[in-house]
């Protein structure tokens, strides 16, 4: 666990400096090509600094925000709140504030930066679909998140990662329609190879982003998820809480309204917007978590 | 001169070695009563609950005098305990205590349907799951730290330093877990 954390650690620093790395060569390229020089670079670095820090500080905040979770009180949810503060006894970590999604496919995440600062959200379909021992099976599987800092990386991954895609995308779209109305304004030639360079860079960094993005996602997510599955299981002492609810969440195929690319990774289970979607294979070498029925065979296994 | 080198180098390794064990003792001990704290403020929950269910199934079934009685009795007896044991007799007397009036708070369908009774059985669940969780958590610690008091030559400073081992908190399982898959 300990080991856990300290990679954990070590991650979110690597992350941040391949943020850096990145939004700063993004800066520099364009700053070269509009003939700033080295401003770019350093716009480009203090924005990508101050999205690391934000990103680091209220990646929570947003992550919670555009998953359009509500913070619920002990008395709207009694049992939520009661099982979440037994998990919280268990794991030894500060109990975490509750929040509720309003989707109908069960499902649930956790997000924060330390034990001291997390949250535990979950669907209104989890709650309506799980009974107690499902519900502390899953909520110890997103404990087990916490203890291990896989929340701090998450949600820099969720927060940062989207950041960048979200730029890289802006830039190309930029690039697309300023560069056509610069060209039918036609007032010189050296623009033309000017943008001929940055038409590679852009192609460069829109076949680069999903594929970066891509890497860390996958890499982030896998084994951490069995992880947390058998330290989960740890917590509560009873495997088949989980392995349950993992069969109900199977069994369900309800789309989710909120699930993107952003946040995919956080979910208990990769949420799909498409009702009904099965584990192809080839969906298996993009998704975000190990098949379900992978997970519920090792749970019944313990 | 070498002989002198070598000879102070291995006094300080064992003096690093015991500062480093005992501070690693104080830490798990810390820890120990910290999660034993934990424990007790789940177990003062569950007193503060009792007299509330006990007035909610009297509503209903007044004649039972004998069930009150008797968790209430127990509940005094697990509040005045003291030392881990007398602690863990009294509660496992406390919960048959509890469990007896649900059995009889069963027989009443009014009773079981009222929305009071509903929310307090949701807290004593919810509360006797905390219990066990704190229980675990502290066993664990417990667990850890006889272990390192035991073992050589960790032992040797944890006789210097005062360390005695702690005692497991042993109650039944208060039957949250097994009933409540019934329950649904």
């Amino acid at each position: 666990m300990y080991e856990q954390i300290a990679r954990n650690r070590r991650r979110t620093v690597l992350l941040i400096l391949l943020t850096l790395v990145f939004v700063g060569g993004l800066g520099y390229l364009f700053g070269y090509l509009l003939g700033v020089g080295v401003a770019g670079l350093i716009v480009a670095l203090v924005i990508s600094a101050f999205m690391s820090f934000s990103s680091y500080r209220f990646g929570d905040k947003l992550v919670l925000r555009v998953s359009r979770a509500r913070p619920v009180s002990h008395e709207e949810q009694p049992r939520l709140h009661n099982i979440v503060e037994g998990l919280a006894i268990a794991a030894g970590v500060p109990k975490p504030a509750v929040y509720v999604v309003p989707e109908r496919a069960p499902n649930a995440f956790a997000t924060g930066r330390d034990p001291e600062h997390s949250s535990i959200a979950v669907t209104q379909g989890l709650l309506d679909t799980m009974n107690r021992v499902e519900l502390e099976g899953v909520v110890a599987h997103e404990m087990s998140h916490i203890q291990d800092r896989d929340i701090l990386v998450g949600t820099i991954v969720a927060t940062l990662v989207g950041a960048v895609v979200l730029i890289a995308e802006f830039m190309l779209r930029w690039f697309f329609w300023g560069g056509r109305a610069l060209r039918e304004s036609d007032d010189s030639r050296g623009v033309g190879a000017g943008f001929a360079l940055l038409a590679v860079g852009g192609l460069i960094f829109a076949l680069v982003t999903p594929l970066f993005a891509g890497i860390i996602r996958s890499s982030v997510s896998r084994r951490r998820e069995y992880l947390a599955d058998a330290q989960g299981a740890m917590l509560t002492r009873y495997p088949p809480g989980l392995a349950s609810a993992l069969k109900k969440i199977a069994a369900d195929t309800t789309p989710m309204r909120v699930a993107n690319n952003a946040t995919a990774h956080l979910w208990l289970n990769q949420p799909s917007r498409v009702p009904g979607e099965g584990n192809h294979w080839f969906e298996n070498l993009f998704s975000t978590h190990p098949p379900i029925w992978e997970r519920i065979r090792l749970l019944e296994e313990m | 001169m070498v002989v002198l080198w070598i000879v102070l180098g291995i006094v300080g390794l064992v003096i690093l070695y015991g500062v480093v064990t005992y501070n690693r003792l104080i830490r798990l001990r810390v820890r120990s009563e910290n999660s034993w704290s934990q424990i007790d403020v789940q177990l003062r929950r569950r007193y503060d609950l009792i007299p509330n269910l006990v007035e909610a199934v009297k509503g209903y079934a007044a004649h039972e005098r004998e069930v009150f009685e008797e968790v209430t009795r127990a509940r005094s007896s697990a509040e005045t305990a003291s030392g881990v044991q007398q602690q863990a007799q009294a509660e496992n007397e406390l919960t048959r205590g509890i469990r007896r009036l649900i059995a009889v708070a069963e027989n009443y369908p009014e009773l079981k349907a009222s929305e009071n009774f509903l929310a307090l059985q949701e807290e004593l669940t919810g509360t006797e799951s905390k219990i066990a969780f704190a229980r675990q958590f502290y066993n664990d610690q417990v667990a850890k730290l006889n272990t390192l008091i035991q073992s050589f030559p960790a032992s040797i400073v944890a006789r210097m330093g005062g360390f005695p081992p702690r005692e497991f908190f042993e109650i039944e399982e208060p039957a949250a877990r097994g009933s409540v898959t019934v329950q649904y």
